[in-house]
């Protein structure tokens, strides 16, 4: 009766179509539409995932998350040094200042200031030049994602000079921001030396790495410009105990790598309407499944309804009925799932990643594949009612 | 063989209660005997088709006897009757109700695999008896390309292959020409006459009525003259 069942799903080719584009529609919008959720939330913390030396992250007590702006004062790094159990302790900056770039554009720019003397919290990549480059005078990496975009020059413009006059609206060919160009940040100068690879930020602005203390001369003058204290662990210590002594201590707050990205992902959660925006998606991909699939897989049983009702007079248990329903349920499912996901996959390979955040974890294949099988087992269930209540007397009714 | 296959005593059977309550049948006396046919004819409502599918276990009596093949459905418990019916009943439908995304030789071996045979061996023994009844160069065709006389005989064919005792019959001639109808009802005939098989018709159509063996008269529920061909 399996094959049977089969034969009569894909027979009626124009209804199986139906089903098999509902349940493909409904799938590719629920996985891409999750996955673009996903690699959006992803980027909101693709800073800390890209530091990825320190065990801790201290932070003033009112951050919410990583690029809000309360910094502490200096003297915090040595307090959380003092804390028995630190190895080590170096200070981040990290903020949003306007850069001038060589024709005299004006672009905000995530500047983020390492350590000094280990060069600690760097670029996680480097793709030209070296993180000790940063060490050469008023030297900056900037990211490899906005050097051809954000940053680009005239193309006809020699590295390392400027223009007095340009008018930003001219359609001049440009190209990448190179090493040896150089900015203005806050008036002072700032000489490419490197270009990195980095997780595109949420925010999308370029970002650009130089050392700590010529951070503090490129921001505005403030008391407080330490935005975090990174902290590493001795060995052997546990870092649970660690975060609360330093929490206990300090009066900051201390998280690991995995809590801090929560944090700051669930405070865009709470803060945008970015999960409504995609939960609404996400739903009409589903309301497209159960409104197509659904109703064309019922209207499919509904047409087989006589079929079944002369099987069940020949003697065909009702218990063997339903498992012929819902063998065609699940088939198309599979196949729709599978079609679906495969085109999001697909979809996720052919956007280069910078332009798109897309990120396809595991668990999108999971959810989506529950979400096909509710429609089909739904709309299955409501055919298998048919099939139940289906009188066998019935098919001496012309 | 002149032993009954079916042995009715005062059936009723009422559909729905209180005022509306329809009262289909008003106790039935009714004999099938073994190697014939017969006709249950009378006007539309009669009760003709309530009475077949009693008889082939598709309803449940209200009241009186009812003995089908030496049982009474009554008998049996959850499930039994099911299989009862797969094993000893042949259907034929009024609209045929072949499967159109299935092959000839496929529908025609349905019963076979409701009974539990493999797929492979019921379409075989399909295909044999689609050569009995004319149609062995078409059992690879869909049920949609033949013409209504051809549909009819792979429906008896489908009806038969799984050698039930009897074979009940709803207005099989309805749909086809005089012609087509007349070979239709000479095949269920030669199936009627052999050994240990009941044939139940239930038919409109008074120009097959001489192919009966016996022909029951109905009207409202009640049966009112039994006419037995010599």
């Amino acid at each position: 009766m399996k094959w049977f069942a089969i034969k009569m799903l894909f027979g009626d080719s124009a209804k199986f179509y139906g089903i098999l584009l509902g349940l493909t529609f409904a799938s590719l919008l629920i996985s891409q539409q999750s996955s673009i959720f996903v690699g959006i939330m992803s980027r909101t913390y693709g800073f800390i995932r890209d530091t990825s030396q320190p065990d801790l992250w201290v932070v003033d007590a009112d951050r919410m998350f990583v690029d809000d702006q309360k910094p502490l004062r200096d003297t915090e790094v040595d307090r959380v040094r003092s804390v028995s159990g630190v190895a080590w302790a170096v200070p981040l900056y990290k903020g949003l200042l306007a850069a001038k770039l060589p024709t005299g554009e004006r672009e905000t720019v995530d500047l983020v200031g390492i350590d000094d003397a280990t060069l600690i919290g760097g670029p996680p990549r480097m793709i030209v030049g070296r993180v000790e480059d940063l060490r050469l005078p008023d030297a900056v990496i900037v990211d490899e994602a906005s050097i051809a975009t954000k940053l680009a020059v005239p193309k006809d413009l020699p590295v390392g000079e400027s223009l007095r006059t340009f008018d930003p609206n001219a359609d001049v060919p440009r190209r990448p921001i190179a090493v040896g160009d150089v900015l203005e940040l806050n008036e002072r100068r700032a000489v490419v030396v490197g270009i990195a690879r980095t997780t595109p930020t949420f925010q999308n602005q370029p970002v650009l790495y130089t050392t700590y203390s010529r951070a503090k001369q490129f921001s505005p003058p403030n008391r407080r410009t330490v935005s975090m204290v990174l902290v590493k662990a001795l060995p052997g210590i546990d870092i649970e105990t660690l975060r609360k002594a330093i929490e206990h201590e300090t009066g900051l707050l201390a998280f690991t790598q995995d809590a801090w990205s929560w944090r700051t992902m669930m405070y865009w959660l709470k803060q945008t309407g970015i999960p409504i925006n995609f939960g609404m998606a996400i739903l009409l991909g589903f309301l497209v499944g159960v409104a197509i699939a659904g109703q064309m897989f019922y209207n499919f049983t509904l047409d087989n309804l006589k079929y079944f009702g002369a099987m069940k007079a020949m003697g065909a248990s009702t218990p063997r009925l339903l498992s012929m329903v819902a063998l065609q349920a699940s088939v198309a499912a599979v196949i729709g799932l599978g079609i679906g996901l495969g085109a999001t996959a697909a979809f996720g390979f052919l956007i280069p990643g910078n332009r798109l955040a897309f990120r396809m974890i595991w668990q999108i294949p999971v959810i989506t594949g529950v979400a096909v099988m509710v429609i089909c087992v739904g709309s299955a269930l409501l055919s298998m009612l048919r099939v139940v209540r289906l009188d066998p007397a019935e098919v001496f009714k012309s | 063989m002149s032993a009954s296959a079916v042995r009715i005593r005062g059936l009723t059977k009422t559909f729905g209660t209180g005022d509306s309550a329809v009262h289909a049948l008003r106790g039935v006396d009714l004999d099938a005997l073994y190697g014939q046919a017969t006709y249950l004819v009378g006007p539309s409502g009669c009760g003709k088709t309530t009475l077949i599918s009693i008889i082939a276990g598709l309803l449940h009596r209200d009241g009186g006897e009812l003995e089908v093949l030496g049982t009474d459905h009554a008998t049996f418990r959850a499930g039994q009757l099911t299989r009862w019916r797969s094993e000893n009943v042949g259907f034929i439908f009024q609209a045929f109700n072949l499967i159109p995304q299935l092959t000839v030789a496929e529908n025609v071996a349905v019963p076979l695999v409701i009974r539990g045979e493999s797929r492979r061996r019921a379409v075989a023994k399909a295909e044999e008896l689609l050569e009995k009844v004319g149609l062995g160069g078409r059992a690879k065709a869909k049920p949609t390309k033949l013409s209504g006389g051809q549909q009819q005989r792979v429906a008896i064919a489908r009806s038969l292959v799984h050698d039930p005792r009897i074979l009940v019959c709803d207005e099989p001639t309805s749909a086809l020409d005089a012609q087509t109808g007349r070979r239709v009802m000479d095949l269920i005939t030669a199936v009627a006459h052999g050994p240990d098989r009941a044939v139940i018709v239930v038919t409109h159509d008074d120009r097959i009525f001489h192919l009966a063996d016996r022909v029951v008269h109905m009207n409202d529920g009640t049966v009112t003259k039994v006419e037995v061909k010599g």
